[in-house]
């Protein structure tokens, strides 16, 4: 608690006690010589110790010309009870609001923490190694290319690549996987991971506000303002509802009594005129004490906030509420092929039909795709064993989605797929493997084709059944390999639709198919790795970049970040938006069915304030705590 | 320019006219108050000095949020 709940819960105490006796007095349990006059004055110090920055606050209010807020409710409200007599329920009502103000600041102050220690990734200092030892900085004043120590148990201040040193990394706040991760030398580490084990120097490779973890957090805290359309209708709702609120408590003190006197309707219950009058003031009072939109005005960012904070617990960065009420909204979702469903880290399997060695060809088209950032091209560098030299490369002409042309060595290489050899009118053999097929041609003729597989990730066909568990209709998958390797995949991962043979502008336009396809209040979300799909992320209504860690561009595009690369995390993502939402609804419902009927009993002189404020705090306390249920996301 | 300013304010509601006062004061363009994370940000006009409109900003909230603090 902190020294202002702590101050607050003080007051109540001390109001409660003196208040406790007062109220037995005032209803004749306890029979005591005093005047009622005496009584009176003696409630105003519980009254004023539990409410005084009540009044003052809707004082400034009314000064400042922002009448409407929950300060002036309760200060109207309370007052009026005082003024009609009603010490003991003025009184009451004062404080259990305030009780209910205490509940609220400690359990959303609570939950703010807990959030913010799932996501505790930034780093105090970095031990920045120089002539004279090593300092410990700020990691602001690290300069790229700087080396630090990293010490066992302390966190990784910034992105760079180990020199010395091997240890385990625990990356859970970045990715949610509690599996340690082993480093050594010459390995990236990000910032924001703790090293767990042994000493590691660590040469920077970025500056602190553009590491990872500087990243991350500034996603996570922007979230927080993308405001959804639940949040948009309560905060509207609020501004409309406290005002409309008093007019017709207004409205109930006065034209209450001036039907009934008019009328005479019900007159004969009441003694008098001054009778009728105050009966209706007092319900005018309940009302405006039930008209506090506590309730949901906290209640509902609060669900979202927590489910946020759930989500990215468990490696799910999501960029705003208004993306975490869309995923609940998903039915269909379309997935890019590599390194989505598949690990991406394709491996060379075959060459055939070479007139050269194999590794003279590979060599070459290496040598080729030596520049291109492709998963194709790191295969090929991989698989070629000799060490890529490129001034010997040169002419270098990418041709999208079909391949590249260069010079190496002073051959004309032509590395790419059966488009690039028919747009260079080569004659290819076709292949009988199933896999990526990598045509080359050297000096204009064909010179063998090269088999590349990649592998399918093991969970990839437990996601599509979680996904399908979870009320997702429909699955696409989108690639721009072979018909065959398509068919391949989608058969081993169980999805019955794909679209092969697709360039890179071909796959908006196929999202955007599909989005004319979606039933109204349906959405599309699409999966992709970040490489080369950044348009399409940002076309679809929900873009997922999935194992995005090191790639701003994805992280950028998207609006769902899944920090490691297990497809699952999509389905999760999904339920726990689909709680959140759930979560959201019950207590719209809850508060504004519990408000309605309170309301209504209150205009019927059915309500008491007791009920009244009983209703309010009550209502809250159980919204919030109904709340704080998205926070718990990890067995969905 | 873009700066994100740490606060202290008790409600929800309070943070939402925090935003709408902070808005409204010359020399910002747009802001934003995040009650969760306790943090407004504040995009500034063309050639505006930060510190003294965060000074303006401050007073207009005081005005709508007695109780609210912001750090700059």
């Amino acid at each position: 608690m902190t020294k202002k709940q702590k101050k607050l819960l003080w007051r109540i105490l001390a109001a409660a006690v003196l208040f406790v006796p007062l109220y037995l007095i005032s209803e004749g349990v306890v029979v005591s010589p005093l005047p009622s006059w005496a009584v009176f004055l003696l409630f105003l110090a519980p009254y004023l110790l539990a409410g005084h920055d009540i009044l003052r606050k809707a004082f400034l209010g009314i000064r400042n010309r922002q009448v409407f807020d929950e300060n002036f409710l309760m200060a109207i409200a309370t007052l009026g009870a005082i003024v009609l007599g009603e010490y003991g329920e003025g009184v009451a009502v004062m404080l259990l609001y305030q009780v209910g103000e205490l509940f609220q600041s400690v359990a959303v102050g609570k939950s703010r923490r807990n959030i913010s220690a799932l996501m505790d990734i930034r780093p105090d200092y970095a031990n920045l190694e120089t002539e004279a030892g090593a300092e410990r900085v700020d990691p602001d004043e690290v300069e790229i290319g700087s080396i630090i120590v990293v010490e066992p148990g302390e966190k990784i201040p910034l992105d760079g690549v180990v020199v010395e040193g091997s240890s385990s990394l625990n990356t859970s706040a970045l990715t949610g996987e509690s599996l340690p991760r082993d480093v050594q030398p010459g390995e990236t580490v990000l910032s924001g991971s703790v090293n767990m084990t042994g000493v590691l120097r660590v040469r920077t490779t970025t500056a602190f506000e553009e590491s990872t973890a500087s990243k991350i957090l500034d996603l996570v805290e922007n979230a927080a303002s993308r405001k959804s359309r639940s949040e948009a209708f309560i905060t509207r709702f609020a501004r409309y509802y406290t005002p409309v609120v008093c007019v017709g408590a207004l409205a109930l003190a006065v034209l209450g009594p001036v039907f009934i006197m008019f009328t005479g309707i019900g007159r004969a219950a009441y003694p008098g005129p001054g009778a009728i009058w105050s009966d209706w003031a007092l319900r005018a009072c309940t009302f405006l004490v039930i008209s506090c939109p506590c309730a949901l005005v906290i209640s509902i960012p609060l669900s979202f906030f927590a489910g946020l904070g759930g989500a990215s617990g468990q490696g799910i960065l999501i960029k705003g509420s208004n993306y975490l009420e869309a995923l609940s909204r998903v039915r269909t979702v379309v997935f890019d092929k590599t390194g989505t469903l598949t690990r991406g880290n394709f491996a060379v399997t075959g060459v055939h039909h070479s007139p050269l060695e194999d590794q003279k060809l590979l060599e070459l088209a290496a040598h080729a795709e030596c520049h291109s950032s492709h998963p194709i091209s790191r295969s090929l560098r991989s698989a070629c064993r000799q060490e890529i030299d490129p001034r010997r490369v040169s002419d270098v002409r990418e041709i999208s989605g079909e391949g590249i042309l260069a010079r190496v060595d002073g051959v004309e290489v032509a590395v790419g797929n059966e488009k690039l050899m028919r747009r260079l009118e080569i004659d290819a053999k076709p292949c009988s493997h199933t896999g990526t097929i990598v045509y080359v041609a050297l000096g204009g003729t064909y010179s063998g084709h090269i088999v590349i597989e990649d592998e399918i990730k093991e969970y990839s066909r437990e996601a599509m059944d979680s996904l399908r568990a979870a009320g997702v209709d429909r699955l696409v998958m989108l690639t721009g390999d072979a018909e065959s390797v398509a068919q391949k995949v989608a058969a081993d991962t169980g999805l019955r639709e794909y679209r092969a043979r697709l360039l890179p502008g071909d796959k908006v336009a196929c999202v955007e198919q599909l989005l004319s396809q979606c039933r109204s209040g349906q959405l599309l979300a699409f999966v992709g790795d970040g490489i080369n799909d950044a348009p399409v992320l940002s076309r679809a209504d929900v873009g997922i970049a999935m194992g995005a860690l090191g790639s701003d561009a994805a992280i950028e595009a998207a609006d769902v970040v899944l920090m490691d690369d297990d497809p699952r995390k999509i389905a999760r993502a999904i339920k726990i938006s689909r709680k959140c939402l759930r979560i959201v609804r019950e207590n719209i419902v809850f508060s504004l069915g519990v408000k309605g009927l309170c309301l209504v009993l209150a205009a019927l002189g059915l309500a008491n304030m007791w009920l009244a404020i009983a209703a309010d705090v009550g209502v809250m306390i159980l919204a919030v705590l109904n709340a704080i249920r998205c926070l718990f996301v990890k067995n969905l | 320019m873009k700066k994100s300013y740490k606060i202290e304010v008790d409600c929800a509601n309070c943070a939402a006219k925090m935003e709408e006062a902070a808005k409204k004061t010359p020399g910002v363009r747009d802001a934003a108050v995040t009650f969760m994370t306790q943090k407004m940000k504040v995009e500034f006009e063309e050639g505006a000095d930060p510190a003294a409109v965060m000074e303006a900003v401050l007073k207009n909230c005081k005005k709508v949020e007695s109780d609210c603090e912001i750090f700059f």
